[in-house]
Protein backbone atom coordinates (compact mmCIF):
# COMPACT_ATOMS: atom_id res chain seq x y z
CA UNK A 1 0.00 0.00 0.00
CA UNK A 2 1.90 3.12 -1.28
CA UNK A 3 1.77 6.66 1.00
CA UNK A 4 -1.24 7.79 -0.99
CA UNK A 5 -3.10 5.00 -0.19
CA UNK A 6 -2.96 5.59 3.12
CA UNK A 7 -3.40 9.40 2.55
CA UNK A 8 -7.04 8.81 1.28
CA UNK A 9 -7.93 6.09 3.86
CA UNK A 10 -6.98 7.77 7.27
CA UNK A 11 -6.46 11.44 6.56
CA UNK A 12 -10.37 12.42 7.80
CA UNK A 13 -9.73 8.72 10.32
CA UNK A 14 -10.49 11.04 13.07
CA UNK A 15 -14.18 12.67 11.47
CA UNK A 16 -15.35 8.34 10.61
CA UNK A 17 -14.48 9.37 6.80
CA UNK A 18 -12.55 6.93 4.98
CA UNK A 19 -11.24 3.14 6.38
CA UNK A 20 -13.57 1.30 9.20
CA UNK A 21 -10.50 -0.36 10.81
CA UNK A 22 -7.19 1.35 12.39
CA UNK A 23 -4.13 -0.34 11.20
CA UNK A 24 -3.14 -2.97 13.69
CA UNK A 25 0.10 -4.46 12.34
CA UNK A 26 3.47 -3.79 10.22
CA UNK A 27 2.96 -0.09 11.12
CA UNK A 28 4.04 2.52 8.51
CA UNK A 29 5.98 6.02 9.19
CA UNK A 30 3.43 7.07 6.47
CA UNK A 31 0.15 5.63 8.74
CA UNK A 32 1.72 7.44 11.84
CA UNK A 33 2.35 10.62 10.46
CA UNK A 34 -1.13 10.62 8.49
CA UNK A 35 -3.46 9.27 11.54
CA UNK A 36 -1.95 11.23 13.50
CA UNK A 37 -2.17 14.54 11.47
CA UNK A 38 -6.13 13.40 11.11
CA UNK A 39 -6.67 13.24 14.81
CA UNK A 40 -5.31 17.13 14.87
CA UNK A 41 -8.36 18.12 13.45
CA UNK A 42 -10.06 17.61 16.70
CA UNK A 43 -7.14 19.80 18.21
CA UNK A 44 -8.02 22.74 15.83
CA UNK A 45 -11.52 22.30 16.06
CA UNK A 46 -12.37 22.31 19.62
CA UNK A 47 -8.96 25.16 20.29
CA UNK A 48 -10.87 27.73 17.55
CA UNK A 49 -14.38 27.24 18.77
CA UNK A 50 -13.05 27.50 22.61
CA UNK A 51 -11.12 30.19 22.23
CA UNK A 52 -13.51 32.81 20.22
CA UNK A 53 -16.54 31.76 22.41
CA UNK A 54 -14.87 32.06 25.41
CA UNK A 55 -12.95 35.85 23.93
CA UNK A 56 -16.62 37.31 24.56
CA UNK A 57 -17.43 35.33 28.04
CA UNK A 58 -14.09 36.45 29.24
CA UNK A 59 -14.48 40.40 28.42
CA UNK A 60 -17.46 40.03 29.99
CA UNK A 61 -16.26 38.25 33.44
CA UNK A 62 -13.04 41.23 33.68
CA UNK A 63 -15.60 43.89 33.37
CA UNK A 64 -17.58 41.87 36.25
CA UNK A 65 -14.34 41.37 38.07
CA UNK A 66 -13.75 45.01 37.95
CA UNK A 67 -17.67 46.01 38.61
CA UNK A 68 -18.43 48.17 41.62
CA UNK A 69 -21.47 46.56 42.16
CA UNK A 70 -21.05 43.58 44.28
CA UNK A 71 -23.44 41.16 43.03
CA UNK A 72 -21.39 41.01 40.05
CA UNK A 73 -18.44 41.07 40.99
CA UNK A 74 -18.89 38.52 43.44
CA UNK A 75 -19.72 35.67 40.76
CA UNK A 76 -17.37 37.00 38.23
CA UNK A 77 -14.62 36.47 41.39
CA UNK A 78 -15.88 32.95 42.00
CA UNK A 79 -16.36 31.53 38.37
CA UNK A 80 -12.62 32.58 37.79
CA UNK A 81 -11.02 30.52 41.47
CA UNK A 82 -13.07 27.70 40.77
CA UNK A 83 -11.91 27.17 37.08
CA UNK A 84 -8.65 28.29 37.64
CA UNK A 85 -8.37 26.40 40.98
CA UNK A 86 -9.07 23.03 39.79
CA UNK A 87 -7.41 21.01 37.35
CA UNK A 88 -9.39 21.04 33.80
CA UNK A 89 -8.76 16.97 33.84
CA UNK A 90 -10.95 16.72 36.77
CA UNK A 91 -13.56 19.63 35.21
CA UNK A 92 -13.66 17.47 32.57
CA UNK A 93 -14.64 14.06 34.04
CA UNK A 94 -16.93 16.26 36.61
CA UNK A 95 -18.49 17.48 33.74
CA UNK A 96 -18.84 14.45 31.53
CA UNK A 97 -20.79 12.87 34.57
CA UNK A 98 -22.66 15.92 35.54
CA UNK A 99 -24.35 15.35 31.93
CA UNK A 100 -24.42 12.08 31.86
CA UNK A 101 -26.82 12.89 35.24
CA UNK A 102 -28.54 15.30 33.08
CA UNK A 103 -29.49 13.28 30.68
CA UNK A 104 -31.33 11.35 32.30
CA UNK A 105 -33.86 13.83 33.11
CA UNK A 106 -33.57 15.84 30.44
CA UNK A 107 -33.22 14.26 26.93
CA UNK A 108 -31.71 17.37 25.33
CA UNK A 109 -28.64 17.22 27.44
CA UNK A 110 -27.64 13.94 25.05
CA UNK A 111 -25.72 16.08 22.65
CA UNK A 112 -23.45 17.16 25.73
CA UNK A 113 -22.24 13.97 26.70
CA UNK A 114 -20.14 13.73 23.24
CA UNK A 115 -17.35 15.31 23.44
CA UNK A 116 -18.21 17.42 20.53
CA UNK A 117 -20.46 19.47 22.83
CA UNK A 118 -19.64 18.78 25.98
CA UNK A 119 -15.54 18.66 26.40
CA UNK A 120 -16.22 22.02 24.54
CA UNK A 121 -18.28 23.84 26.68
CA UNK A 122 -15.66 22.68 29.48
CA UNK A 123 -12.81 24.12 27.24
CA UNK A 124 -15.10 27.20 26.54
CA UNK A 125 -15.61 28.18 30.21
CA UNK A 126 -12.21 27.19 31.29
CA UNK A 127 -10.35 29.13 28.41
CA UNK A 128 -13.05 32.03 29.73
CA UNK A 129 -11.86 32.16 33.14
CA UNK A 130 -8.13 32.29 32.29
CA UNK A 131 -8.40 34.64 29.83
CA UNK A 132 -10.71 36.99 31.88
CA UNK A 133 -7.97 37.21 34.60
CA UNK A 134 -5.63 37.86 31.82
CA UNK A 135 -7.88 40.98 30.61
CA UNK A 136 -8.68 42.35 34.73
CA UNK A 137 -4.89 42.08 34.94
CA UNK A 138 -4.81 44.43 31.61
CA UNK A 139 -7.98 46.16 32.85
CA UNK A 140 -6.24 47.71 36.04
CA UNK A 141 -3.16 48.73 33.90
CA UNK A 142 -4.76 51.18 31.40
CA UNK A 143 -3.26 54.32 31.81
CA UNK A 144 -5.75 56.94 33.87
CA UNK A 145 -4.41 59.38 31.17
CA UNK A 146 -6.26 57.63 28.39
CA UNK A 147 -9.40 57.41 30.49
CA UNK A 148 -9.15 61.33 31.85
CA UNK A 149 -9.34 61.93 27.87
CA UNK A 150 -12.03 60.25 26.84
CA UNK A 151 -13.93 62.15 29.87
CA UNK A 152 -13.02 65.01 28.73
CA UNK A 153 -14.10 64.28 25.11
CA UNK A 154 -16.88 64.07 26.85
CA UNK A 155 -16.94 60.21 26.23
CA UNK A 156 -19.01 58.25 28.54
CA UNK A 157 -20.59 54.74 28.19
CA UNK A 158 -20.45 52.21 25.89
CA UNK A 159 -18.52 54.69 23.33
CA UNK A 160 -15.91 55.41 25.89
CA UNK A 161 -15.53 51.10 26.43
CA UNK A 162 -15.65 51.06 22.65
CA UNK A 163 -12.94 53.03 21.67
CA UNK A 164 -10.59 53.87 24.42
CA UNK A 165 -10.74 51.09 27.53
CA UNK A 166 -11.10 48.33 24.97
CA UNK A 167 -8.42 48.69 22.51
CA UNK A 168 -6.12 49.27 25.28
CA UNK A 169 -6.85 46.17 27.19
CA UNK A 170 -6.24 44.18 24.67
CA UNK A 171 -3.71 45.57 23.37
CA UNK A 172 -1.89 45.46 26.97
CA UNK A 173 -3.29 42.13 27.83
CA UNK A 174 -2.26 40.63 23.74
CA UNK A 175 1.48 39.20 24.78
CA UNK A 176 -0.38 37.15 27.66
CA UNK A 177 -3.16 35.98 25.50
CA UNK A 178 -1.16 34.29 23.09
CA UNK A 179 0.00 32.02 25.45
CA UNK A 180 -3.47 31.32 26.54
CA UNK A 181 -3.92 30.44 22.76
CA UNK A 182 -1.34 28.31 22.91
CA UNK A 183 -1.86 26.44 25.99
CA UNK A 184 -5.68 26.00 25.71
CA UNK A 185 -4.81 24.35 22.15
CA UNK A 186 -2.21 22.02 24.10
CA UNK A 187 -4.99 21.37 26.90
CA UNK A 188 -7.17 19.55 24.18
CA UNK A 189 -5.24 16.58 24.07
CA UNK A 190 -6.90 16.11 27.54
CA UNK A 191 -10.29 15.63 26.02
CA UNK A 192 -10.41 11.84 24.87
CA UNK A 193 -8.57 10.52 28.29
CA UNK A 194 -11.08 12.22 30.38
CA UNK A 195 -14.70 10.38 30.31
CA UNK A 196 -15.86 11.80 26.97
CA UNK A 197 -15.68 8.52 24.73
CA UNK A 198 -14.34 8.58 21.27
CA UNK A 199 -16.81 6.95 19.18
CA UNK A 200 -15.79 4.77 16.78
CA UNK A 201 -11.76 5.08 16.80
CA UNK A 202 -12.71 8.90 16.42
CA UNK A 203 -10.07 10.86 18.82
CA UNK A 204 -7.83 13.63 18.25
CA UNK A 205 -3.81 13.86 17.97
CA UNK A 206 -2.92 12.39 21.18
CA UNK A 207 -5.05 9.75 21.38
CA UNK A 208 -3.65 8.25 18.23
CA UNK A 209 -0.25 8.56 18.90
CA UNK A 210 -1.02 6.91 22.29
CA UNK A 211 -2.66 4.03 20.16
CA UNK A 212 0.33 3.57 18.44
CA UNK A 213 3.20 3.67 21.44
CA UNK A 214 0.60 1.00 22.74
CA UNK A 215 0.39 -0.46 19.73
CA UNK A 216 4.51 -0.81 19.10
CA UNK A 217 5.55 -0.39 22.36
CA UNK A 218 7.57 2.12 20.80
CA UNK A 219 7.55 5.85 21.81
CA UNK A 220 9.90 7.44 20.24
CA UNK A 221 7.92 7.57 16.61
CA UNK A 222 4.64 8.73 17.28
CA UNK A 223 5.23 11.29 20.04
CA UNK A 224 8.05 13.06 18.28
CA UNK A 225 5.53 13.19 15.37
CA UNK A 226 3.13 14.47 17.75
CA UNK A 227 5.17 17.06 18.98
CA UNK A 228 6.28 18.39 15.52
CA UNK A 229 2.52 18.83 14.80
CA UNK A 230 1.76 20.57 17.75
CA UNK A 231 5.20 22.60 17.60
CA UNK A 232 3.96 23.88 13.73
CA UNK A 233 0.77 24.78 15.60
CA UNK A 234 2.27 26.63 17.94
CA UNK A 235 4.64 28.47 15.33
CA UNK A 236 1.00 29.31 13.53
CA UNK A 237 -0.42 30.58 16.73
CA UNK A 238 2.43 33.10 17.16
CA UNK A 239 2.27 34.18 13.49
CA UNK A 240 -1.39 34.68 13.37
CA UNK A 241 -1.72 36.66 16.97
CA UNK A 242 1.58 38.43 16.25
CA UNK A 243 -0.32 40.20 12.98
CA UNK A 244 -3.39 40.99 15.39
CA UNK A 245 -0.44 42.09 18.00
CA UNK A 246 0.66 44.51 15.09
CA UNK A 247 -2.75 45.81 14.13
CA UNK A 248 -2.94 46.79 17.87
CA UNK A 249 0.04 48.56 18.35
CA UNK A 250 0.18 50.23 15.23
CA UNK A 251 -0.55 54.21 16.54
CA UNK A 252 2.71 53.64 18.78
CA UNK A 253 5.85 54.87 17.89
CA UNK A 254 8.66 52.04 16.97
CA UNK A 255 10.12 51.51 21.04
CA UNK A 256 6.80 51.72 22.93
CA UNK A 257 5.63 48.95 20.73
CA UNK A 258 4.63 45.32 23.20
CA UNK A 259 6.42 42.56 21.75
CA UNK A 260 5.10 38.83 21.66
CA UNK A 261 6.92 37.38 24.12
CA UNK A 262 6.25 33.16 24.01
CA UNK A 263 6.34 32.40 27.60
CA UNK A 264 4.76 29.23 28.61
CA UNK A 265 3.09 28.46 32.22
CA UNK A 266 2.44 24.98 31.61
CA UNK A 267 -0.92 22.76 32.07
CA UNK A 268 -3.70 23.76 33.85
CA UNK B 1 -22.08 -0.81 64.36
CA UNK B 2 -21.33 -0.96 60.35
CA UNK B 3 -21.84 -4.66 60.82
CA UNK B 4 -25.40 -4.27 59.11
CA UNK B 5 -25.76 -1.75 56.76
CA UNK B 6 -29.74 -2.54 55.42
CA UNK B 7 -30.69 -1.37 59.10
CA UNK B 8 -29.18 2.45 58.74
CA UNK B 9 -29.95 4.82 57.26
CA UNK B 10 -29.37 8.32 56.98
CA UNK B 11 -26.22 10.09 57.92
CA UNK B 12 -25.07 6.74 59.85
CA UNK B 13 -25.72 5.42 56.86
CA UNK B 14 -23.25 7.44 54.61
CA UNK B 15 -20.33 7.47 57.55
CA UNK B 16 -20.41 3.56 57.34
CA UNK B 17 -20.24 3.88 53.49
CA UNK B 18 -17.63 6.53 53.28
CA UNK B 19 -15.81 4.44 56.09
CA UNK B 20 -15.30 0.81 54.01
CA UNK B 21 -11.96 -0.45 53.21
CA UNK B 22 -12.51 0.72 49.02
CA UNK B 23 -13.21 3.99 50.19
CA UNK B 24 -9.64 4.09 52.57
CA UNK B 25 -7.47 3.20 49.44
CA UNK B 26 -9.03 6.56 48.26
CA UNK B 27 -8.15 8.90 51.11
CA UNK B 28 -5.08 6.66 50.89
CA UNK B 29 -4.65 7.88 47.17
CA UNK B 30 -4.79 11.69 48.31
CA UNK B 31 -2.23 10.70 50.35
CA UNK B 32 -0.53 9.11 47.41
CA UNK B 33 -0.92 13.15 45.34
CA UNK B 34 0.22 15.09 48.81
CA UNK B 35 3.48 12.29 48.64
CA UNK B 36 4.38 13.08 45.24
CA UNK B 37 3.79 16.57 45.77
CA UNK B 38 6.36 16.49 48.40
CA UNK B 39 9.01 14.27 46.27
CA UNK B 40 8.98 16.31 43.26
CA UNK B 41 8.51 19.96 44.15
CA UNK B 42 12.19 19.43 45.48
CA UNK B 43 13.22 17.40 42.78
CA UNK B 44 11.93 19.66 40.30
CA UNK B 45 13.47 22.62 41.68
CA UNK B 46 17.05 21.36 41.81
CA UNK B 47 16.67 19.83 38.33
CA UNK B 48 15.98 23.58 37.30
CA UNK B 49 18.49 24.60 39.69
CA UNK B 50 21.43 22.54 37.51
CA UNK B 51 19.45 23.48 34.17
CA UNK B 52 19.51 27.01 34.79
CA UNK B 53 23.11 26.58 36.12
CA UNK B 54 23.95 24.79 32.67
CA UNK B 55 21.94 26.80 30.33
CA UNK B 56 24.48 30.28 31.86
CA UNK B 57 27.30 28.24 31.22
CA UNK B 58 30.65 29.52 29.47
CA UNK B 59 31.40 26.10 28.17
CA UNK B 60 29.47 26.08 25.01
CA UNK B 61 28.72 22.33 25.45
CA UNK B 62 26.98 22.11 28.50
CA UNK B 63 25.31 25.57 27.88
CA UNK B 64 23.12 23.92 24.66
CA UNK B 65 22.50 20.98 26.85
CA UNK B 66 20.67 23.16 29.66
CA UNK B 67 19.06 25.95 27.05
CA UNK B 68 18.08 22.29 25.25
CA UNK B 69 16.43 21.40 28.36
CA UNK B 70 14.10 24.26 28.72
CA UNK B 71 13.62 24.66 25.22
CA UNK B 72 12.52 21.02 24.95
CA UNK B 73 9.44 21.13 27.29
CA UNK B 74 8.10 23.79 25.70
CA UNK B 75 5.49 23.50 22.80
CA UNK B 76 4.86 20.50 23.28
CA UNK B 77 1.96 19.27 25.33
CA UNK B 78 2.55 18.38 28.46
CA UNK B 79 0.58 14.96 28.85
CA UNK B 80 2.50 14.29 25.62
CA UNK B 81 5.67 14.47 27.81
CA UNK B 82 4.20 12.49 30.50
CA UNK B 83 2.99 9.67 28.44
CA UNK B 84 6.33 9.55 26.42
CA UNK B 85 9.08 9.18 29.60
CA UNK B 86 7.27 6.48 31.23
CA UNK B 87 7.21 4.40 28.54
CA UNK B 88 10.57 5.71 27.53
CA UNK B 89 12.15 5.58 31.13
CA UNK B 90 10.46 2.33 31.97
CA UNK B 91 12.29 0.41 28.24
CA UNK B 92 15.81 2.53 29.08
CA UNK B 93 16.29 1.02 32.86
CA UNK B 94 15.39 -2.11 31.23
CA UNK B 95 17.81 -1.84 28.34
CA UNK B 96 20.58 -0.21 31.02
CA UNK B 97 20.02 -3.65 32.78
CA UNK B 98 19.87 -5.62 30.12
CA UNK B 99 23.15 -4.54 29.11
CA UNK B 100 24.90 -5.31 32.43
CA UNK B 101 23.05 -8.73 33.06
CA UNK B 102 22.75 -10.26 29.82
CA UNK B 103 25.83 -9.89 28.14
CA UNK B 104 25.30 -12.78 26.54
CA UNK B 105 21.67 -12.32 24.42
CA UNK B 106 22.15 -12.58 21.47
CA UNK B 107 18.46 -11.74 19.84
CA UNK B 108 17.45 -8.25 18.93
CA UNK B 109 15.62 -6.14 21.89
CA UNK B 110 13.43 -4.60 19.49
CA UNK B 111 11.84 -7.52 17.80
CA UNK B 112 9.42 -5.82 15.03
CA UNK B 113 6.45 -4.04 17.39
CA UNK B 114 8.07 -5.68 20.47
CA UNK B 115 10.50 -4.48 23.22
CA UNK B 116 11.71 -7.97 25.13
CA UNK B 117 14.64 -8.20 27.05
CA UNK B 118 16.06 -11.18 29.39
CA UNK B 119 13.50 -11.90 32.30
CA UNK B 120 16.36 -10.87 34.75
CA UNK B 121 16.40 -6.81 33.39
CA UNK B 122 13.09 -6.95 33.63
CA UNK B 123 12.08 -4.10 35.85
CA UNK B 124 10.45 -4.97 38.40
CA UNK B 125 11.10 -8.73 37.62
CA UNK B 126 7.65 -10.43 37.01
CA UNK B 127 7.97 -12.37 39.96
CA UNK B 128 7.80 -9.43 42.67
CA UNK B 129 4.57 -9.02 44.14
CA UNK B 130 1.96 -6.33 42.95
CA UNK B 131 2.83 -4.02 45.54
CA UNK B 132 6.44 -3.27 43.98
CA UNK B 133 5.09 -2.79 40.85
CA UNK B 134 2.60 -0.30 41.93
CA UNK B 135 5.64 1.19 44.17
CA UNK B 136 7.84 1.34 41.05
CA UNK B 137 4.90 2.69 38.68
CA UNK B 138 4.66 5.44 41.45
CA UNK B 139 8.41 6.36 41.26
CA UNK B 140 9.11 6.36 37.74
CA UNK B 141 5.97 8.77 37.50
CA UNK B 142 7.38 11.08 40.06
CA UNK B 143 10.56 11.02 38.75
CA UNK B 144 8.76 11.91 34.98
CA UNK B 145 6.91 14.72 36.88
CA UNK B 146 10.42 16.33 38.13
CA UNK B 147 11.84 16.58 34.54
CA UNK B 148 9.23 18.21 32.88
CA UNK B 149 8.72 20.55 36.00
CA UNK B 150 12.18 20.89 36.42
CA UNK B 151 12.76 22.22 32.82
CA UNK B 152 9.98 24.95 33.76
CA UNK B 153 11.44 25.86 37.15
CA UNK B 154 14.97 25.96 35.11
CA UNK B 155 13.13 28.88 33.22
CA UNK B 156 12.16 30.69 35.75
CA UNK B 157 15.43 30.47 37.89
CA UNK B 158 17.20 31.01 34.08
CA UNK B 159 14.86 34.26 34.35
CA UNK B 160 15.56 35.08 38.27
CA UNK B 161 18.81 35.14 37.97
CA UNK B 162 19.34 37.33 35.21
CA UNK B 163 17.16 39.77 36.54
CA UNK B 164 19.60 40.38 40.05
CA UNK B 165 20.93 43.93 39.46
CA UNK B 166 23.89 44.03 37.80
CA UNK B 167 25.53 45.99 39.83
CA UNK B 168 25.55 43.52 42.70
CA UNK B 169 27.38 41.44 40.67
CA UNK B 170 29.90 44.44 40.17
CA UNK B 171 30.13 45.31 43.32
CA UNK B 172 30.77 41.49 44.47
CA UNK B 173 33.76 41.76 41.81
CA UNK B 174 35.34 44.92 43.09
CA UNK B 175 35.62 43.08 46.58
CA UNK B 176 38.06 40.36 44.60
CA UNK B 177 35.40 37.76 44.99
CA UNK B 178 35.59 34.73 42.56
CA UNK B 179 33.49 33.86 40.54
CA UNK B 180 31.95 30.81 42.22
CA UNK B 181 32.14 33.40 45.22
CA UNK B 182 30.12 35.51 43.57
CA UNK B 183 27.37 33.07 42.57
CA UNK B 184 26.95 31.50 45.80
CA UNK B 185 26.47 34.57 48.25
CA UNK B 186 25.34 37.04 46.01
CA UNK B 187 23.27 35.74 43.03
CA UNK B 188 21.71 32.74 44.73
CA UNK B 189 20.71 34.45 48.28
CA UNK B 190 19.44 37.20 46.18
CA UNK B 191 17.62 35.56 43.47
CA UNK B 192 15.02 33.72 44.86
CA UNK B 193 12.75 36.97 45.47
CA UNK B 194 12.61 36.98 41.32
CA UNK B 195 11.71 33.71 41.20
CA UNK B 196 9.62 32.85 43.21
CA UNK B 197 6.09 34.53 41.50
CA UNK B 198 7.37 32.16 38.91
CA UNK B 199 7.62 29.38 41.26
CA UNK B 200 4.40 30.14 42.98
CA UNK B 201 2.48 29.57 39.51
CA UNK B 202 4.69 26.58 38.89
CA UNK B 203 3.71 25.05 42.29
CA UNK B 204 -0.35 26.07 41.54
CA UNK B 205 0.39 24.31 37.98
CA UNK B 206 2.30 21.46 39.96
CA UNK B 207 -0.98 20.26 42.02
CA UNK B 208 -3.07 20.76 38.93
CA UNK B 209 -0.90 18.23 37.53
CA UNK B 210 -1.98 15.91 39.88
CA UNK B 211 -4.70 14.19 38.17
CA UNK B 212 -2.65 13.13 35.03
CA UNK B 213 -0.93 10.21 37.45
CA UNK B 214 -3.98 8.90 36.32
CA UNK B 215 -2.68 8.53 32.78
CA UNK B 216 0.34 7.29 33.59
CA UNK B 217 -1.01 3.82 35.13
CA UNK B 218 -0.96 4.46 38.96
CA UNK B 219 -4.67 4.32 40.91
CA UNK B 220 -4.61 7.64 41.77
CA UNK B 221 -8.04 9.68 42.94
CA UNK B 222 -9.18 10.15 39.45
CA UNK B 223 -9.26 6.15 39.60
CA UNK B 224 -10.71 5.45 42.79
CA UNK B 225 -13.53 8.50 42.30
CA UNK B 226 -14.58 6.16 39.09
CA UNK B 227 -14.31 2.95 40.41
CA UNK B 228 -16.36 3.95 43.99
CA UNK B 229 -18.56 6.12 42.32
CA UNK B 230 -19.97 3.82 39.35
CA UNK B 231 -23.49 2.08 39.93
CA UNK B 232 -23.10 -0.90 42.51
CA UNK B 233 -26.15 -3.52 42.45
CA UNK B 234 -27.04 -5.36 45.79
CA UNK B 235 -25.37 -8.30 45.15
CA UNK B 236 -22.01 -7.07 44.92
CA UNK B 237 -21.79 -4.99 47.77
CA UNK B 238 -23.86 -3.67 51.18
CA UNK B 239 -23.92 -0.61 50.31
CA UNK B 240 -25.97 -0.39 46.81
CA UNK B 241 -25.99 3.07 45.24
CA UNK B 242 -26.89 4.91 41.71
CA UNK B 243 -23.93 6.50 39.50
CA UNK B 244 -22.73 8.70 42.12
CA UNK B 245 -19.67 9.67 40.18
CA UNK B 246 -20.78 13.09 38.96
CA UNK B 247 -20.61 13.60 43.33
CA UNK B 248 -17.23 12.19 43.59
CA UNK B 249 -15.50 14.12 40.58
CA UNK B 250 -17.23 16.97 42.66
CA UNK B 251 -15.43 16.44 45.82
CA UNK B 252 -12.22 16.08 44.14
CA UNK B 253 -13.16 19.71 42.54
CA UNK B 254 -13.56 20.95 46.34
CA UNK B 255 -10.34 19.31 46.92
CA UNK B 256 -8.42 20.73 44.47
CA UNK B 257 -9.90 24.02 45.72
CA UNK B 258 -9.38 23.93 49.29
CA UNK B 259 -5.99 22.88 48.54
CA UNK B 260 -5.08 25.96 45.65
CA UNK B 261 -6.66 28.27 47.95
CA UNK B 262 -4.54 27.55 51.17
CA UNK B 263 -1.65 26.86 48.74
CA UNK B 264 -2.12 30.88 47.98
CA UNK B 265 -2.29 32.16 51.68
CA UNK B 266 0.96 30.25 52.00
CA UNK B 267 2.76 31.85 49.21
CA UNK B 268 1.24 35.20 49.91
CA UNK B 269 3.23 34.98 53.12
CA UNK B 270 6.77 33.64 51.90
CA UNK B 271 6.64 36.25 49.52
CA UNK B 272 5.89 38.53 51.92
CA UNK B 273 9.13 37.17 54.17
CA UNK B 274 11.50 37.31 50.96
CA UNK B 275 10.59 40.68 50.14
CA UNK B 276 12.14 41.95 53.43
CA UNK B 277 14.83 44.37 53.23
CA UNK B 278 15.16 44.01 48.80
CA UNK B 279 15.76 46.76 46.63
CA UNK B 280 12.50 46.15 44.99
CA UNK B 281 9.45 48.08 45.00
CA UNK B 282 7.77 45.64 47.31
CA UNK B 283 10.56 45.77 50.04
CA UNK B 284 10.77 50.04 49.68
CA UNK B 285 6.74 49.51 50.61
CA UNK B 286 7.07 47.15 53.64
CA UNK B 287 9.93 48.99 54.86
CA UNK B 288 7.72 52.36 54.31
CA UNK B 289 4.80 50.96 56.52
CA UNK B 290 6.88 49.54 59.06
CA UNK B 291 8.41 53.14 59.46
Amino acid sequence: MSCWETIADYALRSQGIGAKLLPRTDFTLCQQVTLIGSGMIWNIYFGVFSLVSGFLLATAVALGKASQTYWIRKPSEWFVFVFRGSPLFVQFFFAYFLFLTLKQSVPAMAPFTSAWLGALTVLFLNTAAYSAEIFYGALLSVPKGDTEAADSYGMSGWPRFRRIVWPTMLRLAWPAYTNEAIFLFHATTLVFFSGFPATGQQGDALYYASYFADKTFNPFVPYPILAGYFILLTLIIIGLFGLVNRGLNKHLPQDRRTRLRYRPLVIR
Amino acid sequence: MCSDPDTLSGLSWLLCYLTTVKHLSLYWALGTVLLLLAVTAPAALLFGFFGAVAARSHFPPLSWIGRGYIAIVRGVPDIAFFMFFVIALDQGIEWVRHQIKCPDWDLPIRQGSDFLVCPQAKMPLSTSPQWVHEVYGFWIAAFTFAIVFGAFAANVLYGAMRAVPHSQIETAEAYGMSRRQTFWRVLVPQMWVFALPGLSNLWMVLIKATPLLFLLGVKDIVYWARELGGTKTPQFTDYPHGDWRMWYFFGLLVFYLLFTRVSELALDRIMARLTRGQATMGGERQRKAAA
